[in-house]
């Protein structure tokens, strides 16, 4: 065979064999079975870093010099229902906070009564899944205390929060498990740079789940739910990204 | 390598063949072809979620970035588009192809290292001695890949000094770098292990040399097939598949 020919198949069948495989792994990625194998990679991902890292590690904190001169915006920037826009009007004076679920104590609490429980500060950086990041200061009660005082119940594995702007009509949501949920960092922020959170942050109060993705960190929390299983919640992946996006539910990747 | 397993001394135009690559590192290298395709393709997916570039910890929309998509030129944009996995933008698809294929990269690279070092590969067959690297040598060795020339007469079957540091850099340095910085981009890895962003200066410098690292990939990749094609395309492929590797017959 003359190295000519044999050069130039060479060439051909590469590129061919690349073109099949750029359309196999769209067909692929829209095949039932095969979708299985390839979102099996985010259960791998997380039992591996669940597996090999420390559980409670805490996320890198920073100075105040090391902080976004400007902490930018995403998502939902205002809510802009009746009910949110009447909220704001009256300084979050009839917000009420609804802890429930799976809990023997459900609690139903005031904005000054978040602000009174000890809180915690960190500055810490915001990693958005679409690449960016950001570092703020944030500041509030951690979230473990709230369940702790709402008794939260042994059946608990999973605590989804409920938030005020909508997604194709519905509250968004998002959701958690215990390992997060307890972790020392992972606290209820009324507070960013120092000033009460604004309405384009999430006022009156999102979630920070340090170790995780942005889209975890919900903004406008209006009730936080202690379930023993995601599989009643929105379409059973835990969240609106995940149900309609197919992100991941484990985001710490 | 080069262990001969067909001879014929000296009869002109005979062919002398060669097992040229062991067993784990032609499995290694399939995988890695098919797993790197996917890493690039679906990698490129995700870049263009927030194709800006920063150094430092943090980098978004407000601050200054060092390179970004409209910067680039047409042709470049175009073929980056032409590789996307999947072909329409879908952040969520590209993850779930780039953090599986991820996983396929390093344990593939963690185990063919472990077996290379059991089996001497990397001692006999890629560690550079000093005197490979003296100027003349070097020099030598790219006047020789000028003339199209890739094999020593003496050592057909050696890898020339070129070879050996371009193979190097990318096992060594390279696909680890690209390993590294992207666990650093890992939110959770970075508590577990804050030393990923220690050595790289941050999550935002981590992203952008993740990029970098990748664009020397595609490089050595470049630079691999037309190689191989200058080479003798089919004798080379046929030594990564079957390992048989005929000598050529200008150096046999």
């Amino acid at each position: 065979m003359s190295s000519l020919i044999s050069r130039r198949s060479l060439v051909v069948g590469a590129t061919i064999g690349a073109g099949a495989l750029l359309t196999g792994c769209d067909k692929i990625a829209a095949n039932p079975e095969a979708r299985k194998i390839l979102f099996m990679g985010e259960d791998m991902n997380r039992g591996l870093q669940r597996a090999l890292t420390n559980r409670n590690a805490l996320a890198p904190e920073f100075t105040p010099a090391q902080m976004s001169p400007i902490f930018r915006s995403n998502g939902t920037r205002d809510p802009g229902t009746p009910g949110y826009t009447a909220m704001v009007a009256n300084n979050f004076a009839d917000y009420r906070l609804k802890v429930g679920g799976l809990v023997d104590r459900p609690l139903s609490i005031t904005l000054p009564q978040l602000r009174q429980m000890p809180s915690r500060t960190q500055i810490t950086r915001h990693d958005c899944v679409e690449g960016w990041s950001a570092i703020g200061k944030w500041h509030g009660p951690k979230l473990g205390a709230l369940l702790q005082a709402a008794q939260i119940r042994d059946t608990a594995r999973y605590i989804v929060f409920t938030c005020a702007d909508l997604y194709r009509g519905t509250p968004y949501y998002e959701s958690i498990d215990l390992i997060d949920a307890f972790h020392p960092q992972t606290i209820l922020a009324w507070a960013l740079n120092d000033r009460v959170l604004d309405v384009a942050h999430g006022a009156p109060v999102r979630l920070r789940v340090e170790r995780q993705l942005g889209y975890k960190h919900a903004k406008y929390v209006m009730a936080i739910d202690a379930v023993a299983s995601l599989a009643g919640i929105g379409k059973g992946k835990g969240g609106y990204w995940e149900d309609n996006v197919d992100y991941d539910w484990y985001a710490g990747i | 390598m080069n262990d001969p397993i067909a001879y014929s001394d000296s009869v002109p135009g005979s062919v002398v063949v060669v097992k040229r690559h062991k067993l784990a590192t032609r499995v290694w290298h399939w995988v890695t072809v098919v797993t790197m395709f996917i890493m690039i393709g679906s990698g490129i997916g995700i870049l263009k979620a927030h194709p800006r570039l920063y150094w430092g910890r943090y980098g978004a929309n407000f601050d200054s970035a060092w390179t970004t998509l409209d910067q680039w030129p047409s042709w470049l944009v175009s073929l980056l588009n032409l590789l996307t996995i999947p072909a329409s933008y879908n952040l969520a698809i590209s993850r779930r192809w780039h953090l599986l294929f991820a996983l396929v990269l390093s344990f593939a690279l963690l185990g063919f290292m472990v077996v290379s070092l059991i089996n001497r590969h990397f001692q006999r067959d890629l560690r550079v001695r000093a005197a490979e690297l003296s100027p003349r040598e070097v020099a030598h060795d790219v006047r020789e890949h000028l003339a199209f020339r890739f094999h020593d007469p003496k050592r057909p079957g050696a890898y020339n000094i070129l070879q050996k540091l371009s193979y190097v850099a990318t096992i060594f340095v390279l696909i680890p770098v690209m390993i590294l910085t992207g666990l650093a981009m890992s939110p959770n890895m970075d508590a577990a292990w804050p030393w990923l962003l220690e050595i790289f200066g941050g999550r935002q410098s981590a992203r952008s040399i993740h990029f970098i690292a990748a664009t020397g990939l595609v490089l050595f990749i470049i630079a691999h097939l037309a190689l191989v094609i200058l080479a003798g395309a089919w004798n080379e492929v046929r030594s990564m598949i079957t390992g048989r590797w005929a000598v050529p017959e200008d150096v046999a």
